[in-house]
Parts: C-alpha cells; sequence; structure tokens
C-alpha cells in the first residue's frame, strides 16, 4: 500500500513539474509570438515604406501625435492609448539616413525618448498619459525643428500643469484645446508661436 | 472528505514542484563608473534614501527579502525587478542622453510627488524605503535641481 502511494506520489510530482514546465514555456512562447508578429508586419510596413521619404515619416508620426492630443483632450485614455500604440511603431521604423550625423545623432536621442513616452501612453491610465504626452511633446517639437512638415502648426503652453511648471503641446487649429486639463479647463493655455 | 484530500494533495506536491524552477538572481557587486552616484555629487543623506528606497528594482543589484527563496514569490520580484531595470536603471545613468536624463528626472519627481513610486507593495515589507514628507520635499529639490541643471 505504502509503495503504491509512493508511485503515485512521484507520478504526480513529475506531471505537476512538466505541467508548470510546460506553462512557463507557453507563457514565454504567448509573449514572444506577437512580437514576431510583430516583426513580420513591420518588414512588410518597411517594405511598403521602401521608397517613401522620411518626410512622410515625420508626417506619420505628427498625425498619431496630434490623435494623442484630441484624445487627451476629449479626456478618451482608449484612443490615445490606440494612437500611442501607433506612435511608437512609427518612431521604430522612421528613416534618419537623409540627415547628416549631427542631426541624426539628435534625432536618435529624440527617438529613443519618445519611443518610451508612445509606449507609456499606449498602457497607462490618463494622468500618466498626460505625464508621458508633456515629454513627447517636447520631443515632437524638437524633431519637426529638424525634419520641417507641411502642416501649419501652433506651439501651445499650458502654465498650470505640473504644479504650474507649465507644458506645451503641438495643434493645427489656433484655438486653444488644453490637452493637459481636458474638460476641466479646456480653454487654459496660449499660442507661443506658429510653425510652418 | 477525499476530494479535499486529493485537493490538498495536488497543492502541496505542486508547490514543492514549483520551487524545482528558480529565477535568474539580480546580483551583482560591480561598481559601475555610470552609476547616478557617481556622476553626480549626491550629498550622503539623499544618496543613501535612494538606494535604500530604489535600488532594489532600479539598479543591477537586489538585496533580497528571505521569501525570495520561495516560489511563486520569486517569480513576482523579478517581474517587477525586470520592469523597473527597464524603466530606470541608476547603475545606467550617464549611458543615457542629457535629453532621456531630463525625461527621466521629470519621470522621478512625479512619480514621488504622487506617492506612486516607490511602490505601496514594496515598503509594505520595506518598512525603511518610505519617505517621510521631508525626505520627499529634500529628494525632489535634488532631482530638480539636477534636471534644471542638465
Amino acid at each position: 500500500m505504502k509503495k503504491i502511494r509512493m508511485t503515485v506520489g512521484i507520478l504526480t510530482m513529475a506531471l505537476v513539474s512538466l505541467i508548470t514546465m510546460s506553462c512557463k514555456d507557453g507563457k514565454k512562447e504567448g509573449a514572444t509570438e506577437p512580437m514576431s508578429n510583430e516583426m513580420h508586419q513591420e518588414d512588410a510596413a518597411s517594405e511598403m515604406m521602401a521608397d517613401n521619404s522620411s518626410k512622410e515619416g515625420s508626417s506619420a508620426i505628427l498625425d498619431n501625435y496630434l490623435k494623442i492630443k484630441n484624445a487627451l483632450v476629449a479626456d478618451n485614455q482608449e484612443d490615445a492609448a490606440k494612437a500611442g500604440g501607433m506612435l511608437f511603431a512609427d518612431f521604430k521604423k522612421f528613416d534618419k539616413s537623409s540627415y547628416s550625423s549631427d542631426e541624426q545623432q539628435e534625432l536618435t536621442d529624440i527617438i529613443e525618448d519618445a519611443k518610451e513616452s508612445a509606449e507609456h501612453i499606449s498602457d497607462s491610465p490618463i494622468e500618466h498619459q498626460r505625464e508621458h504626452f508633456d515629454i513627447l511633446s517636447k520631443d515632437v517639437i524638437d524633431m519637426i525643428a529638424i525634419t520641417g512638415t507641411d502642416q501649419k502648426l501652433y506651439q501651445d503652453f499650458c502654465p498650470m500643469y505640473n504644479d504650474n511648471k507649465g507644458a506645451q503641446w503641438l495643434s493645427t487649429t489656433e484655438e486653444i484645446k488644453n490637452p493637459y486639463m481636458g474638460s476641466k479647463m479646456p480653454g487654459c493655455g496660449k499660442v507661443q508661436k506658429e510653425i510652418k | 472528505m477525499k476530494v479535499f484530500k486529493t485537493i490538498a494533495w495536488i497543492l502541496l506536491i505542486a508547490f514543492v514542484g514549483i520551487q524545482f524552477f528558480p529565477t535568474d538572481r539580480n546580483q551583482n557587486e560591480a561598481v559601475y563608473v555610470s552609476d547616478f552616484m557617481r556622476v553626480n555629487n549626491v550629498p550622503p543623506v539623499i544618496q543613501n534614501k535612494i538606494e535604500v528606497s530604489c535600488y532594489d528594482c532600479h539598479s543591477n543589484n537586489t538585496k533580497y527579502p528571505w521569501y525570495n527563496r520561495i516560489q511563486p514569490a520569486a517569480w513576482f520580484l523579478e517581474d517587477h525587478i525586470k520592469e523597473g531595470k527597464d524603466e530606470l536603471n541608476f547603475n545606467e545613468w550617464d549611458d543615457y542622453s542629457d535629453r532621456r536624463k531630463n525625461s527621466k528626472l521629470r519621470s522621478i519627481i512625479s512619480q514621488i510627488e504622487d506617492d506612486e513610486m516607490p511602490l505601496d507593495s514594496y515598503t509594505l515589507i520595506h518598512r525603511d524605503a518610505k519617505f517621510s514628507e521631508s525626505e520627499k520635499k529634500e529628494i525632489i529639490k535634488y532631482m530638480t535641481k539636477l534636471k534644471n541643471n542638465l
């Protein structure tokens, strides 16, 4: 009787170890799978983008940046997160080869920093999204200074955000719609300058 | 009754079973040239507080609690440490560009201001990691100065 019990015990233990092991592997596989999918998508995307100039890369970035801005103006965490995910991909595939080496260095720093904020925006509650939108705005403003843009933009400033330290953002309209305060104070801020 | 007994046995065996899957330990006593404390002139009081409160998850050297020897606690800790180091690694401070230092400092300041860091789940056990109001003020003041001097 004792012997049977022991055999059963050992067998169960082996089984459980197997299960946990495969579970852990399963988890790992699950984690890597979307990444490889993403890579395939990226390959396809970069093939498609092959003959596009980097100007379009920066306008894709600006488009998704503005989507985040509009979502934050409307207190819409979900849309901001979606655009954040797309923005992250835009930064990742941005082609800076047509710029001078100084500009490339600067762009590398900007993209490195901006990617992190885009990622945070893609999976955070709204107040944290706004924090990273502040960092992101600085990056995008500096990026546009290098890449230029076809769109007419307004560089706005809200003096109250972040304990009165203030924060900037970019908009396509002259009218102030504040992404940091949302519906609490939609009109807070002023135009600092026009970018064309 | 028999069912409960079987379940209890299975749980026990599973618990024993998972102990055979240890995690990599985040331990490295090396001194980093790029460490936050080395490249910045940090006052000793602030240095000590940051090392006690932040370095377990934001550096390459963790002072593990006893329960890290037990699964699944160790897995949980491993995840936290990995995520923490991805966000900010004080050992690699000087490898960040000025732009990133600026962004990191901005995040450090607001996370501490809003009591989001150190995590509640961490200070629950590490009582000495908690910031008092005056410590909070001191650290924020120091980090702000660092940010403005970048």
